[in-house]
């Protein structure tokens, strides 16, 4: 692909806990290009989450330690710039978050209008670049605060929240569910940024609206030609808006393919299982047998090791590089799968 | 209104609650002791003097009548008399007022204004030698009987260094009397060397009052800003690079502040008990000492008087705590 | 979870978390010192018979190796004399918590439990004893009754039951509230049994923590009440009344007044600090294991 926007190389971020170091992210690859909405998958634990918040750089500064690698965005290892520079230029700016919890992601004492509005006013695309360190004197011109608000309404109007300007002056609570992930969508969108990192932006809406909301995410930032970072665990939300999706296991990248070869053409034996698991009208439960390994003592070499069929010697020392099989389709697995899915037990 | 709803219900309890509280000084000063007439009285009465007083103040009467009598009376603001002063109860009490509330407002804005900022920067900058420091101290500062500390101060900033007078509200002829506020008064009519007299005299006992409740501001606003630190509000500012300070100082500490209001309003009540023993030991003034004085004086209707007082301004300040809060969190104003 | 294999595995659990809490650590020790040095005082005095003895010659002399802390009005030796105190103020501050959780706890049980006006008339009257600060109500009983030892400790429990009542109020009807509740009420258990197994060792946990710092506060009080006269009378040796006796030979005499305000400050903080360690230990571990609680 062309020069990606996004490009994570080796990541390695551990967690302390109580019962010792947690490996949670082991050297992890990821690329982004401009424009294309890439979903993250895996379940709950395989660190999606975690290298999501790597990338944005909010990971709990007491318990997380990042060990090693590099996050490039537009070239700059975000890792090793200065922290003020990218506090004040990529986020917020460059690259814009929407967090799973729309209930609790706003501050419930100020209505909506001062939080957007106080966005607005650090990272509007209208803002300059500033001088250095963001000072408590900057003042927000008149003018552009006016600008700003236009774009605002605009925006709200695009994610359909109904009279825009009425509904600046509420508070949060006064919203719905639906609702408050719509205003974060529109938050997410007002900086122009590249790249919008979305956790799990729909797991905690109720499934009537989860579809609704994914489609206009996908719509707006197809329109704008906005990059997305997608986590979720649920496949049918990836097949729903994914250009391309990234297949996580206990912290390792396994697989990543274009949608439609991701479906039709699984590779890695995870990918297949998880495929396969996915209730069908038939009324059968398929489960992958085993459980997720513990992130303080992980197995070595592959981590899906212990739970897979086709597991030998290899698997167990070191850990697969990632091959292409085809046109974007890299697989990390010394035992890819050529056969069509729901071929094998 | 709504809002209008919620503090008509909470005055609702206002009465009972007073009502309550009546019943306990009546039963408290009536049926409790072995024989109240008798102490009144004296110990040099005798059985005929005693009787004679008994009919006298109204003791002879069944007790669920004298309970009606003395609300009735209460209610036209008539506490009885004080067999020391002589003087309506009522009287005396609003006389010492003014000292003992520029007292105890003096120890609460030093509280306030150095307790809640202390609290924001302990939290932080958690576990730095600011932030042991000052675990340090607030937990000494709940240890400390304050009686003692007054006494320490004294012994140390009056008898020792000679910088501030021992004991007494001034010096000297108090200012013109215009609000009843030496401070005050000393600044309205321009009196400026009464305003530093008065304020020296204020110096130790505010201090020695405001301490423990320093020590539990600084302690829940740090507690309130750290748990606000862990909202998912805070983390996507962090996410979407908010400049710190905006954070911090504009939607941290506002959330940190609802409970933190809550706190300040409870703190008055803890500071009018503490200015009982306070003023007992710099001989302030105020309502403390004259609940001390008429304590060692037996004055038992001067006791029951100031007991009855007391837990009426409690009372108000906790329904004004309770009215404060719901305007300050606008989440209650629409639940 | 209510099992008594889950009890004692908690208890364990608590005591090894304590362990590694230096400032409960501290508490925790300041407390026993306390303890020694209310049961060993005749031994560890070194003038035992002070309590009761006066020596008018040696009246007001600085700490000295004969007398380590010096010697009061009375010339009674202060170190002596604050040992002794120690057994007043711990048995007052025992029995005082003692009671109030004694008389509290059922209340608050009682009004937790049921919905009705029993419920609604018990938290008004423990809210009318809140309505005062304990110090005022204290002092006013105490004034009535006269001062001495029992006095004391009654007026002091009265005063702080309606605490204990509140925590067992809000644990049991939260407690009411969760489904294993229901579910256990639906299966025909009775009120009784409800009680004993699921709701008493879920409010163990705050009922602890409020004790421990109840022992600060009512030790505080104490004092104060000594301080003000209202305590037992001389010549028992509380250390409220030793410092108002105190007052009159400053600043001369400054070990006078000192020594027995810190025994005061330590002791408190032995509780104090023992208590923040044990909410710290107990509030989030024992709630996180019996509930899918958001936090």
């Amino acid at each position: 692909m062309s020069e990606p926007l996004l490009s994570v190389r080796g990541l390695h971020v551990d967690f302390v806990t109580d019962r010792g170091v947690a490996l949670v992210l082991d050297g992890v690859n990821l690329d982004i290009g401009p424009g294309e909405v890439v979903g993250l998958v895996g379940e709950s634990g395989c660190g999606k989450t975690t290298l999501a918040r790597a990338i944005l750089g909010i990971l709990p500064p007491g318990a997380a330690r990042i060990r090693g690698g590099e996050v490039r965005y537009r070239g700059q290892d975000l890792l090793r710039a200065d922290p003020i520079a990218v506090n004040d230029r990529v986020r917020g700016r460059g690259i814009t978050f929407i967090p799973q919890d729309p209930f609790t992601s706003f501050s419930p004492v100020f209505p909506v209008q001062t939080q957007i509005m106080d966005l607005m006013k650090w990272k509007s695309p209208r803002a300059g670049n500033g001088d250095g360190a963001p000072s408590p004197f900057r003042r927000y011109p008149r003018e552009r605060y006016r600008a700003d608000r236009e774009a605002v309404l605009d925006t709200l109007r695009a994610v359909q929240i109904p009279e825009p300007a009425r509904a600046l002056r509420r508070l949060p609570h006064e919203f719905s569910g639906g609702q408050r992930q719509r205003l974060m969508i529109a938050m997410a969108l007002l900086p122009r940024p590249d790249l919008i990192i979305a956790d799990e932006p729909t797991t905690a809406l109720d499934v009537t609206i989860q579809a609704q909301i994914l489609r206009l995410l996908r719509t707006l930032v197809k329109e704008r030609g906005v990059s997305v970072l997608f986590t979720t665990h649920d496949l049918g939300t990836a097949h729903e808006i994914c250009d391309r999706i990234v297949v996580m296991y206990a912290g390792q990248e396994v697989e990543a393919a274009p949608t439609a070869a991701f479906f039709s053409h699984p590779a890695h034996p995870y990918t297949r299982r998880l495929l396969a698991s996915v209730p069908t009208p038939d009324g059968e439960i398929r489960d992958i047998p085993g459980e997720v390994p513990s992130l303080v003592e992980p197995p070595a070499g592959c981590r899906f090791h212990p739970r897979c069929d086709y597991a030998s010697a290899e698997c167990r020392s070191a850990r697969p590089a990632p091959r292409m099989r085809a046109a974007a389709h890299a697989v990390s697995c010394y035992h890819p799968v050529d056969a069509p899915p729901g071929s094998d037990a | 209104m709504r809002l209008l709803a919620l503090a008509l219900h909470r005055l609702a309890w206002f009465v009972p609650t007073l009502l309550g509280l009546l019943l306990v000084t009546f039963v408290i000063s009536r049926v409790i002791p072995a024989d109240p007439v008798a102490l009144v009285a004296g110990e040099t009465a005798t059985p005929a003097q005693v009787e004679a007083l008994r009919r006298q103040l109204g003791f002879d009467r069944p007790l669920p009548v004298q309970f009606a009598d003395y609300v009735a009376r209460l209610a036209r603001g008539d506490m009885g008399t004080s067999i020391f002063t002589r003087r309506p109860i009522a009287e005396d009490l609003a006389h010492r007022l003014p000292a003992t509330i520029e007292l105890t407002l003096a120890a609460m804005v030093v509280s306030v204004l150095v307790g809640i900022p202390l609290g924001v920067l302990s939290a932080l900058w958690r576990n730095s030698l600011l932030d042991h420091a000052l675990r340090v101290a607030t937990v000494s500062g709940l240890a400390i009987a304050s009686f003692w500390l007054g006494i320490m101060l004294q012994l140390l900033f009056a008898m020792r260094l000679g910088w501030t007078p021992l004991n007494g509200r001034l010096q000297g002829f108090p200012p013109r009397s215009i609000t009843g506020f030496y401070l005050l008064d000393a600044v309205l009519t321009g009196d400026w060397p009464t305003f530093g007299g008065a304020l020296l005299h204020l110096a130790l006992p505010a201090a020695t009052l405001a301490f423990p409740a320093l020590a539990t501001l600084v302690r829940f606003t740090r507690a309130g800003v750290l748990d606000v630190m862990q909202s998912n509000f805070v983390l996507y500012e962090r996410a979407m690079g908010l400049p710190r300070f905006v954070i911090v100082w504009k939607y941290i500490l506002r959330s940190a502040l609802t409970s933190t209001v809550t706190q300040v309003g409870l703190l008055f009540g803890i500071l009018l008990a503490g200015a009982v023993v306070t003023e007992a030991v710099f001989d302030w003034p105020g309502i403390g000492t004259y609940a001390v004085n008429s304590i060692l004086r037996s004055d038992y209707n001067a006791v029951m008087g100031f007991t009855v007082w007391a837990g009426a301004i409690f009372i108000v300040v906790n329904l004004l705590v309770d009215v404060t809060h719901t305007l300050v969190d606008p989440r209650e104003r629409v639940s | 979870m209510s099992s008594s294999k889950g009890a004692s595995t908690a208890v364990w659990f608590v005591l090894r978390r304590l362990t590694r809490d230096r400032s409960a650590l501290l508490g925790f020790a300041l407390i026993v010192a306390l303890l020694l040095a209310a049961l060993l005082a005749p031994v560890l005095s070194t003038h035992p018979d002070d309590v009761f003895e006066l020596h008018p010659s040696e009246r007001l002399r600085a700490p000295s190796r004969a007398h380590w802390l010096g010697t009061d009005r009375m010339g009674a030796d202060v170190y002596s004399r604050l040992l002794f105190g120690a057994r007043i103020t711990i048995l007052i501050g025992v029995i005082a918590v003692g009671a109030s959780l004694i008389v509290g706890v059922p209340v608050g049980l009682v009004a937790g439990y049921y919905h009705g006006w029993v419920s609604d008339l018990l938290m008004r009257v423990s809210d009318v004893f809140l309505a005062v600060p304990q110090v005022v109500l204290a002092i006013a009983i105490a004034q009535t009754l006269g001062p001495s030892l029992p006095n004391v400790i009654l007026a002091l429990s009265a005063t702080y039951w309606p605490w204990f009542a509140r925590v067992a109020y809000a644990e049991t009807r939260s407690i009411q509230k969760e489904v294993f509740v229901e579910s256990t009420a639906a299966l025909g258990a009775s009120p009784w049994r409800l009680t004993a197994l699921h709701v008493l060792p879920n409010i163990a946990s705050p009922i602890i923590v409020r004790a421990s710092i109840g022992m600060g506060f009512t030790i505080l009080t104490a004092a104060a009440l000594g301080f003000l006269g209202l305590g037992p009378p001389p010549p028992t040796p509380e250390w409220g009344r030793t410092i108002a006796e105190s007052r009159e030979f400053l600043p001369d005499a400054w070990w006078y007044a000192t020594a027995p305000g810190l025994a005061i400050f330590l002791t408190v903080m032995g509780f104090n600090l023992l208590g923040d360690g044990l909410r710290d230990v107990l509030d989030p571990r024992l709630r996180r294991t019996h509930t899918a609680r958001d936090e």
